[in-house]
């Protein structure tokens, strides 16, 4: 299917069609039990616990976050690059890293495996890895920053997203870009960050197909943003005007977190 | 009739406006960057030890990063406001400076003889060192966090500090730095516990000859 002249209004009736699916998994539940009766959060629900209809301290941050989220973006050069690094400062053993133990790494079967697509799209022919492996690909190392402070240098390549998303007719005006994962992880990018020449679909780690651990058959990989901004096992990606938040970001992380 | 006592004393301002609301606002934030920034320290710590759970703010790391992450706000523009009032009603040229190393060692081995006199509303050379590096270490946290936040919009400022990585070390340093600046500020207070209550009124009595 290519772009016709009804696909403009067709994309725009598409609009709503994709986020109320995203049910929020888990939310707030995760950490809820781990949380410390530190001597401020004995008032309850200054820990984001309570959401942004929560208490006024907990809206008092959400609405901080939503601010923080406005400036990131303004602060966000596209034509800035995230520095690169010689192979020789390659980070190995890589940390696995996830919401689950080793044990609940998804297992995907690369024969049955396909990348659905849907939402402000011309195109939404499922993907095999064939024919991602046929489009331009893009290697890079850089470093990996995560959330909680600690950063690793590694190698990724793939597809360029901006490559994949004018493939597939996306509508690159729509404010954002959606993953759904084998492991229920589910996350979202900014359009510009999204078309960020460094922001790639990534096969490889380290110049070898994806090992299981490293988000095997499909992951993100955006240099320019936090590592828990770069989903892995990605089972479908879709283009929308609707926020589709994160699995992180609904439970209080910054939605933006670009680095 | 009038009781007086031995030595005449007056009332005279001695923290301005501006000074004291500046330093309850940043007191206030630095508690909440110091114990968010402890609960963000213990996700990965980067030293063999981990900040008690009492001493963090936030219960979880999204919460401590949402706490660091407003409260960064209120830190700089406070801070930003004390120094340009520091710079332009003349604040730091009038009580921080001169800060000669001479003066430095004399009162400081009077102060560690015990014989150093504590005149409210003059600052001894110890004290103006003390006040002049926690304001550097203000600024040197808000440089490394930045680059922390931001390690590849502002990456030439990351680089400055020798990359993230570095960046993290320079970070907790400076924080180190200022919690011992805390600490002996809070001491110090104890001990001449009439500072306290100048800096919520403004107003110290001092001897009239002075």
């Amino acid at each position: 299917m290519t772009r016709d002249p009804d696909s403009a209004a067709r994309l725009k009736a598409l609009r709503r069609d994709i986020a109320p699916d995203l049910v929020k998994l888990e939310r707030r539940t995760l950490l809820r039990s781990g949380l410390s009766l530190g001597a401020l959060t004995l008032l309850s629900g200054c820990d984001l616990s309570t959401g942004s209809n929560g208490s006024v301290t907990d809206r008092v941050l959400w609405a901080m976050s939503k601010f923080n989220d406005r400036v990131q973006a303004a602060l966000f050069n596209p034509n800035t690059l995230a520095p690169t690094y010689p192979a020789s400062m390659i980070d190995t053993p890589f940390r696995f890293n996830a919401f689950y133990p080793p044990d609940n790494i998804p297992e995907v079967e690369p024969a049955d495996w396909k990348l659905e697509i849907s939402g402000l799209v011309a195109d939404k022919t499922p993907w095999t890895l064939e024919k991602l492996r046929a489009l331009p690909q893009e290697s890079q190392i850089t470093r990996h920053v995560c959330i909680e402070g600690w950063s690793q240098i590694g190698q990724w390549s793939g597809v360029p997203l901006k490559v994949f998303l004018e493939r597939i007719g996306a509508d690159l005006t729509a404010n954002y870009v959606g993953f759904k994962c084998a492991d229920r992880y589910y996350g979202s990018l900014d359009m510009p960050s999204a078309l960020h020449p460094q922001t790639i679909l990534a096969l490889d780690f380290a110049g070898k197909e994806l090992a299981p651990e490293y988000g095997f058959p499909l992951r993100v990989r955006v240099p320019t943003k936090l590592g828990f901004k770069s989903p892995k096992y990605i089972a479908s990606v879709f283009v929308t005007n609707d926020y589709p938040g994160g699995y992180w970001e609904d439970q209080g992380y910054n939605w933006f977190s670009g680095i | 009739m009038t009781l007086r006592s031995e030595t005449p004393t007056r009332l005279v301002v001695i923290h301005p406006l501006v000074v004291r609301i500046t330093h309850w606002i940043n007191a206030g934030a630095v508690f909440c960057m110091l114990f968010s920034g402890w609960a963000i320290y213990n996700a990965s710590p980067l030293f063999p030890f981990a900040f008690p759970k009492w001493a963090t703010l936030g219960g979880w790391l999204g919460g401590a990063l949402a706490w660091h992450f407003a409260a960064m706000w209120i830190f700089a523009l406070n801070g930003l406001a004390y120094a340009l009032y520091g710079v332009f009603a003349r604040h730091f040229s009038r009580n921080f400076f001169p800060i000669s190393p001479a003066a430095i060692w004399r009162d400081a081995g009077a102060a560690l003889r015990l014989r150093l006199a504590h005149r409210l509303g003059q600052y001894n050379a110890v004290q103006r060192l003390a006040y002049v590096v926690a304001f550097l270490l203000g600024i040197l946290l808000l440089a490394s966090g930045l680059a922390l936040w931001k390690p590849v919009q502002l990456q030439g400022l990351a680089a400055l500090f020798g990359g993230y990585e570095w960046a993290r070390r320079v970070h907790f340093a400076a924080m180190a730095g200022l919690v011992g600046f805390i600490f002996i500020h809070l001491a110090l207070v104890l001990i001449v516990p009439s500072t306290l209550k100048a800096m919520i009124t403004g107003r110290a009595r001092i001897s009239a000859e002075t």
